[in-house]
């Protein structure tokens, strides 16, 4: 078991660094001067190598990225090009708006999906069954950045019931756990929960539907025991793949979404993304899909060491 | 089962209508809040970034210049106005030394007083890089912006000295952009400009409260300003960046804001449905192709620069653009004090093309192939793709083939500042640019002046005629205002006359307002005045 914990964690190490060389190598390779967003237009060619110097873009690529990766396992990712403001206080700070938005989903998200899945499952080959998987696989299927327009067209400019735009009525600095920040979140989180929420659902579904076929549960039907006893001898069988699923959908919301994040003008990490990108702000860029990408590898992790508590024969491995 | 099941989600769902039923923001009355296009809260230490915009909303707002741009009229081009300084001049004998009288009994918003070394210290802050208040950030902004500038001194508390690098009567045009902010208050936040951002202190309108980066930032009035008439009505003003145009027309529609910076053309309709007044004024801006004169191009000929710029159906073009253009008559816009009276009339005239296109001698079977380079968004460029289809229509409808290359805004401003003859350019005879027209340097002399010529400058099409440098070099020599106007005129009609550029467009900058929003004149320039503006509920 101790074995499993340490591998798991050993594993994180070169994957964490290829992601560190990968994010450094994706933002160098594409196209684009970081200085034009910071420059104006017409700034000579010698005030742009002055600035180029000043940055370090002058110098080769290797000891750039041994430079920076240096810094950054000091916990320093540099300063953004476009604002000059610490890269790793920009990021945390997006971080924590995006964790309120993806915890959020996930509550809707996850609870929705699980029931959804368990009644489809439960119900299978029935109307009710059709109903559900039509939904889950609309979920899927729906682009999700149309999603949040047409919920604001009719929620916020029709009805006009909730905020369209931001993270509270005195911005994410000041969000608070009550109704009138609460409002700003519902139309974002509604529109990020329905992927997971049509993922999770159509999987749970799938899962139930083969455990309720499987010998044991003739057996314990057979012994006498009731529907509910049943179905928590079914829930115990579900769980495992559902928390891979539900871990991986986590690491997901988690990541925030450049679109929808864009739309509802979510100051969270897929919003800064969306920035750094328009303005080759390369720091910033680098900084945030490096502590994303780490966020995804950590999830995974979790996951990984939470798996063999609810399964036990992954421990028996 | 299902009916339990339905009964929890119906109670679940009680909390979610108690949110939506709760009122959309309630704000004191007199707030202004606007969703800039800006994706972050401009600079807010003195030089702004963001361009334009940054200047207009966190520059002339928290600052003054020495001299400032005229905002006060809708009907007629700014023109500047004395700001910090209440006048100035060149000396006689020698031309490249200014003096200027500064303001009197002005404070910056920290209580310390504005005075001519507050103005070195302000200009050291851009130029001198030992100086310990020299900030990288705003000098990257500023440097530029004031090329002239060779030496200066304060000669007493009211009086300062600016010497140029040769005779440049554009001096105070090249100062309106330069802000002062308030040394005393560098001091007091511990010499850090990171501070500074959160506290700035300038001379100006308005006073920053509040700010959030990439999210708000609050301004309020400043009651002490030194133009009485110029003192804010609002209690408060709201700036948010909301980059992504259909987020800004939802926050707009949905009451989030009262204003929104560039509507997409296409939702203009809409929002006047609604009731939301949308106002624009001719802007100092314009969208033109500009043509590369090195060897062996097609626009080298005169006749065929006249027949393009007679094959473009400007009125039509404003049709696809939902009214929101101000057709070219040349390089300027026509309300321009500086367009002249150029022979050559632009318009749409498609035989007269063909005729000068057969003069210079092509035809339906020698037609002109050209190629042209174009950006799919970009800032300034309204709607490049379907404005250069539209003109790649009209030019073959009069014997003119185009080629699109097709490359990514970023990097069409580094081949712009490469130049036609760079590998960059792709070959291409034309860079559909447009461009920021305010000044006499801006508006005529960095597009052609020969010792401009990319990249060590912007003159990106090569052009070089010496006639034409006599002429930028009279504007830099012509110290007596109105004298300059004069030759800005003559300078502006050879630019036509001879057809320099494809000459398509100007932008109107347009805005939607809510009804609620009073008193607010677009002066005819790129930054506004928002004292005025009054909030009526």
């Amino acid at each position: 078991m101790l074995t499993y914990f340490i591998q798991r964690l050993v594993y994180v190490v070169p994957v964490a660094l290829g992601v560190s060389v990968f994010c450094f190598l994706l933002v160098h390779i594409a196209p684009g001067d970081p200085l034009t967003a910071v420059m104006p237009i017409d700034a000579t060619a010698e005030q742009q190598a002055a600035m180029r110097a000043a940055y370090g873009f002058d110098k080769p690529l290797p000891v750039q990225f041994l430079v920076w990766l240096g810094n950054a396992l000091a916990g320093d990712l540099g300063n953004s090009i476009a604002t000059g403001r610490p890269v790793a206080g920009e990021v945390m700070r997006a971080v924590g708006n995006t964790l309120i938005l993806a915890f959020a989903a996930s509550l809707i998200g996850f609870s929705l999906g699980i029931l959804f899945g368990f009644i489809a499952g439960y119900f299978k080959d029935t109307p009710i069954d059709r109903a559900v998987t039509a939904l889950s696989i609309t979920g899927v299927s729906v682009p999700n950045y149309w999603l949040g327009i047409v919920l604001v067209v009719i929620f916020s400019v029709m009805l006009g019931w909730l905020p369209s735009t931001g993270a509270g009525p005195g911005g994410s600095s000041a969000w608070r756990w009550d109704v009138e920040h609460l409002r700003f979140i519902v139309l974002p989180a509604v529109t990020l929960s329905v992927v997971p929420m049509g993922i999770v659902a159509r999987t749970v579904r799938a899962l139930v539907g083969d455990v309720l076929s499987q010998d044991f549960v003739t057996a314990l039907a057979a012994k006498g025991m009731g529907r509910a006893g049943i179905l928590r001898h079914v829930m115990r069988n579900v769980a495992p793949t559902t928390l891979s699923v539900v871990g991986l959908q986590l690491g997901y919301l988690l990541g925030g979404s450049i679109l929808i994040e864009t739309v509802f003008n979510w100051p969270g990490t897929g919003f800064l993304l969306s920035n750094a990108i328009f303005q080759r702000d390369l720091p910033l860029l680098q900084g945030t899909i490096l502590v994303l990408a780490l966020f995804f590898v950590f999830v995974n992790l979790l996951v990984d060491l939470v798996q063999p508590l609810v399964d036990p024969r992954i421990k028996r491995t | 089962m299902i009916w339990k099941f339905l009964r929890g989600a119906a109670l679940a769902a009680l909390p979610a209508a108690a949110i939506a039923a709760a009122p959309v923001d309630a704000f004191a009355a007199g707030t202004l809040r606007i969703g800039m296009t800006a994706s972050d809260i401009p600079l807010t230490t003195g030089q702004t970034d963001q361009g334009g915009e940054g200047m207009r909303f966190m520059g002339y707002t928290l600052y003054d210049a020495l001299v400032n741009w005229d905002l006060g009229s809708a009907e007629k081009p700014s023109v500047l106005t004395p700001g910090l300084a209440v006048e100035w001049g060149v000396d006689e004998a020698d031309k490249t030394k200014w003096t200027f009288k500064l303001r009197e009994g002005v404070t910056f918003h920290d209580g310390s007083a504005f005075n001519a070394e507050a103005v070195v210290w302000n200009l050291d802050k851009l130029l001198k890089e030992d100086s310990e208040q020299y900030d990288p950030r705003q000098a990257a902004q500023g440097k530029s912006r004031i090329p002239a500038v060779s030496s200066y001194k304060a000669v007493d508390d009211l009086t300062l000295e600016i010497v140029t690098r040769e005779p440049d009567a554009t001096l105070p045009y090249q100062l309106a952009w330069i802000m002062m902010s308030s040394p005393a208050n560098w001091e007091t936040q511990g010499k850090d400009w990171e501070k500074v951002a959160s506290s700035p202190s300038g001379t100006g309108p308005w006073k920053l409260d509040s700010f959030v980066p990439r999210e708000r930032a609050e301004l309020v009035p400043n009651p002490d300003y030194w133009d009485g008439t110029r003192v804010p009505k609002l209690d408060r003003l709201v700036l948010l960046p909301l980059p992504e145009p259909n987020a800004r027309s939802a926050a707009l529609m949905s009451g989030q804001v009262d204003w929104i910076e560039a509507p997409a053309p296409d939702l203009v309709p809409a929002l006047e449905g609604n009731g939301f007044q949308i106002v624009s004024n001719t802007l100092p801006h314009n969208w033109t192709w500009h043509l590369s004169r090195l060897e062996g191009s097609p626009w080298n000929d005169l006749n065929v620069r006249k027949a393009a710029n007679l094959a473009i159906d400007r009125e039509s073009m404003k049709q696809l653009l939902g009214g929101l253009m101000v057709p070219a008559k040349g390089f300027l816009p026509p309300s321009s004090q500086w367009f002249g009276k150029p022979e050559f009339d632009v318009r749409y005239d498609p035989e007269e093309a063909k005729r000068l296109l057969t003069e210079a001698g092509h035809g339906p079977d020698n037609r002109l192939k050209v190629k042209a380079l174009i950006s799919p968004s970009g800032s300034g460029q309204m709607l490049p793709l379907p404005m250069n289809e539209f003109i790649q229509q009209n030019l073959a409808e009069v014997g003119i083939d185009v080629e699109f290359e097709v490359v990514e805004w970023n990097t069409m401003i580094n081949i712009w500042r490469a130049g036609a003859e760079s590998e960059n350019a792709l070959g291409t005879q034309s860079i559909n640019f447009s461009y920021f027209i305010q000044d006499p340097f801006t508006g005529l002399i960095r597009h052609l002046s020969c010792d401009l010529i990319a990249p060590n400058g912007t003159n990106w099409g090569h052009y070089c005629d010496p006639e034409m440098d006599a002429l930028f070099k009279e504007i830099r020599n012509t110290f007596d205002p109105e004298a300059q106007d004069e030759v800005m005129r003559r300078t502006h009609e050879k630019y036509v006359n001879e057809a320099l550029f494809l000459m398509v467009t100007h932008d109107v900058a347009p805005r939607a307002l809510s009804p609620k929003v009073k008193g607010f004149v677009q002066a005819q320039n790129w930054f506004q005045d928002f004292a005025p503006i009054t909030i009526e509920e």
